[in-house]
């Protein structure tokens, strides 16, 4: 089996192959804004109808803390998301990396996959992108491919479902 | 189900009626158990309803409670007439309703379980509940026909679990141990007409009653429910005769003891509480195999229960050892790990194939539910790094240290100092807690089966199938990813959807990826 492995490297298999679309960073940028911006909507407005002497010390620093959470959300975690998001499919196995502050490896035999679905947002259509939902039969979660161009999401979920039709059985 | 059906009352088949094109109605004993079933729902409020009624002259709740019975047997009568089921080849449907019309209907391949419920009354006219799981969730998750007459029922859980296609079933196991299964359910099959016996009540079980937390949790519910019974009937506890006596004597001893006789009442209900519920649960319980290579579960004193594991479904077993259970009695229980949502097909029970047992015991019941020669899930276990100790004892200390903490600042800022020693002893109780769950850590994997075995309050040890692997999932937090180690998921389509295999280090996870699923992980390695 394998040797010990190196401590850099948190699992010593290669990482897929494939990045997602560089339009994703977009799509994560503005589906990190709605929250923070209406918490800041909402602190704006307890600003003007609170009484000034205990209240506005702490909008100071909960302000603070939503803006700082704002720029995370749009500024650093998304281009970190495309560093790490990864993807492949293999002619056995599909294959993803994903996750930032918890990584997370997934990989299903090809044997094993379910159904193939594409799912698109409404933000998601406007910046033409897609999700590739690959289920099998485990109740523990799909392997996801968030952020594939759209075109390229209907060929990669055609062509797994052509592979996949080719496996008689119900997967379990 | 377990007493020998009557010959009068069984028989071929009913045959279908080409008029109703199959469907078939639900026995007359049905218009005594289902008015009676929704009578004793009702009981309570009804004896409520009417002593208040009766003492105060107030004729209006007598009428309400009469018109309740009314309607509780007019609705039984409904359900009798307008209740149809159908089998046919492909499906299993269930109509009913006459205002709320349901249909249900669930594809014969899809069936994961039938399971016969048997409660007193059902029992007292001789009807089953047959319970039909599917394993899948929403409109297809499963039926139940309430109810049949039980020999019946026992005709419809051999002809649903029976073995649809074996060809879509055969496919998706690797070759190598597929032909293993089916030789031997066929050859045992041939050989004999009944199930053979694979273990029954031995009373010795009955001494981990009290240490299962299950039965612990069912006395508080059953305490809770009485009461509720004692408020809503309005009678005080304080008022009953002898109370008083008890209530003085108590209140001139010293306080400790006062502690002590409650503390030991409070035992005494538990203990005796729990052995109850254990015969009513364990009674007369006895785990087969079927001809066709169903396990069988039977057990229950007042409500018979039938839980039937069909092989095809069974992905591999486990057994649980709950701390009180394991430290004190040296017990464990065995379960099986089959498709389908965890605890669909048990109950109270869950996947569990027997009371808790002797360990050793336990371990030889789980190898024999998964066909095997050798131990399946007892023998040494690959120990897991020693950075995973460091993360249990964190894990286990940090909230108490938190706590520990917090109660520090509380006393520096004139809180109680009370709060300190709690935290101080969670914190001290919490190190061997640690320890322990690092000990449970550890994997194996056989020729056959991925083992995993994890916990402390519940030990648990999981041995999954090697061709029950559909996929895997491999998580590392940010703790995790400093001290080296991550967390593997074996997915599968059985019990919670995948067997964990905690903290064990990067390499060890790829060796076993690359064994159980050579042909996904071969192209993968760096």
């Amino acid at each position: 089996m394998s040797t010990a492995a190196p401590s850099s490297s948190p699992l010593p298999l290669r990482p897929p192959a494939n990045r997602v679309d560089p339009r994703a960073i977009w799509w994560w940028r503005l589906s990190a804004l709605p929250v923070p911006v209406v918490l800041l909507a909402g602190q704006v407005v307890a600003w003007f109808l609170l009484p000034a002497t205990p209240w506005h010390g702490v909008l100071v620093a909960t302000g603070a803390l939503t803006v700082l959470w704002l720029l995370a959300g749009t500024l650093v975690v998304p281009p970190l998301r495309y560093r790490l998001h990864r993807w492949e499919v293999t002619d056995d196995a599909v294959w993803t990396r994903s996750g930032w502050l918890v990584r997370e490896w997934r990989i299903a035999p090809i044997p094993r996959v379910q159904t193939v679905d594409t799912e698109h947002g409404p933000l998601q259509q406007a910046l033409r992108l897609a999700t590739v939902t690959v289920t099998t039969a485990s109740a523990r979660g799909p392997v996801r491919i968030a952020g594939l161009d759209a075109a390229q999401a209907a060929e990669l979920a055609r062509r797994l479902t052509e592979t996949t039709g080719r496996h008689a059985g119900d997967a379990t | 189900m377990s007493d020998p059906a009557p010959v009068t009352a069984t028989g071929p088949a009913p045959a279908p009626d080409p008029a109703t094109d199959g469907w078939r109605r639900l026995p007359g004993r049905m218009l005594l158990v289902a008015p009676a079933t929704a009578l004793l729902r009702l009981a309570p409020a009804l004896v409520v309803l009417v002593l208040f009624g009766a003492g105060s002259g107030n004729r209006t709740q007598v009428l309400i409670a009469g018109a309740a019975v009314v309607l509780a047997v007019a609705a039984g009568v409904v359900r009798w007439r307008t209740t149809r089921y159908r089998i046919t080849d492909e499906r299993v449907e269930l109509h009913s309703g006459l205002l709320n019309r349901q249909r249900r209907s669930v594809p014969r391949d899809r069936i994961r379980t039938v399971d016969l419920t048997a409660p007193l009354l059902h029992r007292l006219v001789g009807v089953s509940v047959v319970k039909v799981g599917s394993g899948q969730h929403g409109s297809d998750s499963g039926l139940d026909l309430d109810a049949v007459a039980t020999e019946e029922a026992e005709r419809l859980r051999r002809e649903l679990l029976a073995r649809p296609t074996p060809a879509a079933d055969a496919a998706p196991h690797p070759p190598g141990h597929a032909p293993h299964d089916v030789t031997d359910a066929a050859g045992e099959g041939a050989g004999r007409a009944a199930g053979t016996e694979l273990d029954r009540l031995d009373w010795y079980s009955l001494r981990f009653a009290p240490l299962t937390i299950s039965s612990l949790a069912a006395i508080g519910a059953l305490a809770g429910a009485s009461w509720n019974v004692l408020n809503e009937t309005g009678v005080d506890p304080r008022r009953l005769p002898g109370a008083d006596t008890v209530a003085g004597e108590l209140s001139a001893a010293p306080i400790w003891a006062s502690v002590l006789v409650a503390v030991g009442v409070l035992l005494l209900v538990m203990v005796a509480g729990s052995v109850v519920l254990f015969v009513e649960r364990w009674w007369d319980y006895r785990l087969t195999r079927e001809p066709d290579g169903t396990l069988r579960v039977r057990r229950g004193l007042l409500t018979k229960r039938s839980l039937s594991v069909s092989e095809q479904r069974l992905r591999g077993v486990t057994v649980a050892e709950p701390l009180l259970v394991r430290a004190l009695g040296r017990g464990a229980q065995a379960g099986a790990l089959t498709v389908g949502p965890a605890g669909e097909s048990g109950g109270s029970g869950g996947g569990a194939l027997g009371p808790p047992v002797r360990r050793a015991h336990a371990h030889a019941v789980a190898a024999t539910a998964a066909r095997a020669d050798g131990p399946v899930t007892a023998g040494p276990l690959r120990a897991h790094p020693p950075r995973a100790r460091t993360r249990r004892l964190v894990r286990a200390a940090g909230p108490a240290l938190v706590l520990l903490a917090g109660a520090g600042a509380g006393v520096a800022a004139g809180g109680p100092v009370w709060t300190v020693v709690v935290a101080a002893v969670l914190v001290l109780l919490a190190v061997p807690l640690g320890l322990d769950r690092y000990r449970a850590l550890g994997h194996r994997l056989d020729d056959r089966y991925l083992l995993s075995r994890h916990g402390s309050l519940l030990r648990t040890t999981t041995a999954l199938r090697r061709d029950g692997v559909i996929g895997w999932r491999v998580r590392q937090s940010l703790f995790q990813r400093r001290a080296g180690v991550l967390t593997l998921e074996a997915t599968t389509a059985a019990g919670g959807g995948a067997v964990q295999v905690l903290d064990l280090s990067p390499a060890d996870a790829v060796a076993l990826m690359a064994a159980v699923t050579p042909e996904a992980v071969a192209d993968l390695r760096s």
